[in-house]
């Protein structure tokens, strides 16, 4: 291998610390930085979201009181809430945010292995949301075609933002995909190339490995959806017929011919299902590890869990049909697409029951990512638990177009990922910052949101069986069969949202207090085992290991080991009849 | 989306069977207890490892692509077959011909500078290089021949997906290509600089190439399922 090691000799990433305050904050290649701005974009722009949420349900609750949201207005909120909260906010935080955070820490690396192009995909990122915030200011305002952007609606006069909103928001995406590959490119290039010493696969944290396999995912997925973006964009704007089905319009024929909805929604959904676990696979990850070290246990079934994230990832790209039961197909073709929804249960029920088997007789902290993790089993297990109901054709059929289809929706993709989000970003607050953060807010800010989740969801299921439509923009005497209470627990709904919404505020206030005035925190203050919390300096400084990288002699997960002093084994500590060699072996103790 | 599919069953394969091959099934914990394993990661480059993942993209780019092709001919998987009662089938401009031998000598050219590079051939490997990328510049001028030649033939409307698709395929492989041009670029231009040893520009060349040939598969591909139908 000597030629090879030759022919591919890479000049060693300069680590002298960049000096100037630009250099340093703003066109910064330090994966951490990069990590912060990724979460501050996605973060604002998620509150840009969680915004036209309540006003959606000021208009749900409330009907005929507001005004100022008109019909068209509600979709262009409905629109901009769905695509930004899947893709510019958990997608980008998890990956972009966590992703770069992470990577470079947790498997003992001093940064990503291309930092420049990190860089460029953090600007190409904020790049795509300017694109997509200027939607609001063009003629006509944003795309209100639905976060699916289904054609012919989406490009045809009478949907809002249909001439010049759909074009922001398919150009956004576009750049967005852009950006994501960049950044995916680092961080598989970063798990496979850059671990160090004794960081053997099999040793990698969950969280490293949820990333992992989900960069994947989106590097192969995203493909699909800038397919679809350029396509329905050059029907918009030329006048092609891709997707453009000959269709009347305003009692007018359009130019399009025989163009095809259909092929739309195969290449919208081929990368709309494994987009779920484009957000799922980092959440599954991250909560193993606040589960663990908050449970001072190790993880349950270390091995399952990584085959099962494995598994997840290649059954996610044989199961997006499921999403097009109503569009009319091939029975046979449902019926594969419904086996395949519930193989995929298989595994992820594994993942549920190990986290309830690393809690069981462990030595359970209540912290507040504590509470975040554990808040997320439940609700993952409920989300969960609907979509078997959606996942079997005749059932969806008349689900499909119901409240329930939101109910499942949030709680599993919105829900669920947002309480991971939580637990995560008040789990690594003490190493990002160095401050602590104020408990008893973070505990207030966990039951109001947990409860008012629940507030809000639950009676949506109720409201999905009862056959209430979802996507109307008002229940008026035009829909007899709904009865009153629907419209009580609209305003129950509406009220829970607005609650909730106003929490986040709280959430926010202990962020930016704290990071001024919070306690200076200890370099570990959980704890844990893994490499982040073992860095010289918190927060860590460019190039994150001083001068010597550190070398792994164990697991993530030597918890509450037998015969060792302390209740926990830093991966970075040999073995020593002090340090004993923990459950690596996956010997029950 | 057939293709589409085998093409996720492939990449999945190779993906479980790669992360098998790097010792998923090792057990860290029996070696231990004589120190550290050694340094992890393949011993080749993390720019090799880059942009053989990123070719996977670009694969996976194309084949849904094609998907999209053939399902707007009317191949619907689980839906019957909707033949496309608009798809005119266009007769593909003869100059792609003479374009697919300019970029098969680009590639053979690119491959030489790979050798001469391994052989540290300095001034061979700048002449090649540099032929290399002429030869590209030129199959790309033919590309844009072909659209104009297509522009003013008697089918062409924007409304017939056969040409629709025409363009974009090949808009999207010239891009392509224009972004190698890009790399193209800075190694000639570091192959030419007196501070550069040859040793360190050898490792893009062997990628840059890697690339050539990748995209002359891409088109021969294209050109194929353009010819055919």
């Amino acid at each position: 291998m000597a030629f090879v090691a030759i022919a591919d000799r890479d000049h060693e990433h300069a680590l002298h610390d960049p000096q100037s305050f630009i250099r340093k904050y703003i066109w910064s290649q330090d994966h951490k930085v990069i990590a912060v701005q990724y979460a501050l974009v996605a973060i604002s722009i998620g509150l840009v979201a969680l915004t036209m949420s309540v006003l959606m349900r000021l208009q749900l609750g409330f009907p005929d009181t507001f005004h100022i949201i008109a019909p068209q207005d509600y979709y262009q909120y409905i629109t901009m809430h769905g695509m930004i909260m899947v893709i510019y906010l958990l997608t980008a935080l998890f990956l972009g945010g966590f992703g770069n955070y992470l990577i470079p820490l947790m498997l003992g690396a001093r940064d990503m292995v291309f930092p420049y192009l990190n860089m460029l995909s953090f600007w190409f990122y904020l790049l795509a949301v300017l694109v997509l915030c200027a939607g609001f200011f063009v003629p006509g305002g944003p795309t209100g075609a639905g976060w699916t952007l289904y054609p012919p609606q989406a490009v045809l006069p009478g949907t809002p933002g249909a001439s010049w909103g759909i074009i922001c928001m398919l150009a956004s995406l576009a750049i967005f995909i852009v950006a994501f590959t960049m950044g995916g490119l680092n961080y598989v290039t970063t798990v496979l190339q850059a671990r160090c010493r004794g960081m053997t696969f099999m040793r990698m944290p969950l969280s490293v490995w949820g990333i992992f396999m989900a960069s994947i995912l989106g590097l192969l997925a995203f493909p699909a959806l800038f397919v679809s973006a350029i396509m329905m964009a050059l029907d918009s704007l030329v006048g092609t017929s891709f997707f453009m089905p000959a269709v009347s319009s305003m009692g007018e024929r359009t130019v399009h011919t025989g163009g095809s909805p259909l092929l739309f929604q195969h290449l919208f959904w081929f990368f709309g299902h494994p987009e779920v676990y484009i957000v799922a696979l980092p959440a599954f990850g991250i909560v193993s590890d606040l589960l663990s070290t908050h449970a001072r246990r190790n993880i349950f079934g270390y091995r399952m869990m990584v085959w099962a994230i494995l598994a997840i990832g290649c059954l996610s790209f044989v199961v997006w049909a499921h999403h097009m039961y109503v569009s009319g197909m091939n029975p046979y073709f449902g019926f594969f697409f419904a086996t395949t929804t519930l193989i995929i249960a298989v595994p992820t029920a594994i993942k549920v029951y190990n986290w309830v088997l690393t809690l069981w007789r462990g030595d359970v902290h209540l912290t507040v990512p504590m509470l975040f993790a554990i808040g997320f089993i439940f609700t993952f297990i409920n989300g969960g638990l609907t979509g078997l109901f959606l996942g079997n054709v005749t059932v969806d059929v008349p689900l499909s177009g119901t409240y329930f289809v939101v109910a499942h929706f949030h709680m599993v993709m919105g829900v669920s990922p947002i309480l991971v989000v939580f637990g995560s970003i008040y789990h690594w607050y003490p190493k990002i910052t160095g401050r602590m953060f104020d408990e008893r807010l973070g505990k207030f800010h966990f039951w109001m949101t947990f409860l008012g989740a629940y507030a809000i969801f639950l009676p949506m299921h109720y409201m999905g069986i009862l056959g209430v439509p979802r996507r109307y923009y008002g229940y008026t005497d035009a829909i007899q069969f709904i009865p009153p209470s629907v419209h009580e627990a609209n305003e129950w709904i509406s009220i829970s949202a607005m609650i909730v919404a106003a929490t986040q505020l709280v959430f926010l206030y202990n962020l930016i207090h704290s990071y001024f005035k919070g306690p200076v925190a200890d370099p570990n203050p959980w704890r844990a085992t893994t490499l982040e919390w073992q860095t010289p300096d918190t927060p860590p400084k460019h190039g994150n290991w001083g001068k010597d990288l550190p070398e792994v002699h164990r697991w993530a997960y030597d918890y509450s080991v037998p015969g060792a002093p302390e209740d926990f084994i830093p991966q970075n500590v040999p073995h020593s009849e002090k340090t004993p060699v923990g459950r690596e072996h996956g010997v029950p103790t | 989306m057939s293709l589409t599919v085998a093409y996720a069953a492939l990449a999945t394969g190779i993906a479980v069977w790669a992360v098998l091959v790097m010792k998923l099934r090792a057990k860290p914990w029996e070696v231990t207890a004589a120190g550290v394993l050694d340094k992890q990661g393949f011993n080749v480059s993390a720019k090799r490892i880059g942009l053989w993942i990123f070719l996977a993209v670009v694969t996976s780019l194309f084949c849904l692509f094609l998907s999209a092709y053939y399902m707007r001919m009317g191949e619907h998987a689980g839906h019957g077959t909707l033949p496309a009662t608009d798809w005119q089938s266009i007769r593909d401009p003869s100059i792609l011909w003479f374009n697919t031998v300019l970029l098969i000598f680009g590639s053979v050219a690119m491959q030489s500078a790979r050798s001469a590079v391994a052989r540290s051939q300095v001034q061979q490997t700048r002449v090649r290089l540099f032929a290399a990328g002429l030869l590209t510049f030129a199959f790309l001028i033919g590309q844009w021949l072909a659209w104009r030649e297509l522009r003013y033939s008697p089918l062409f409307s924007p409304l017939n997906p056969a040409v629709a698709f025409f363009y974009v395929l090949t808009a999207v492989h010239g891009l392509h290509l224009l972004g190698g041009l890009f790399v193209w670029a800075r190694t000639l231009a570091r192959s030419l600089r007196k501070d550069v040893e040859l040793i360190d520009v050898r490792l893009s060349v062997e990628l840059t190439s890697v690339y050539w040939h990748y995209l002359l598969l891409v088109w021969l591909g294209l050109f194929a399922v353009l010819l055919s139908t």
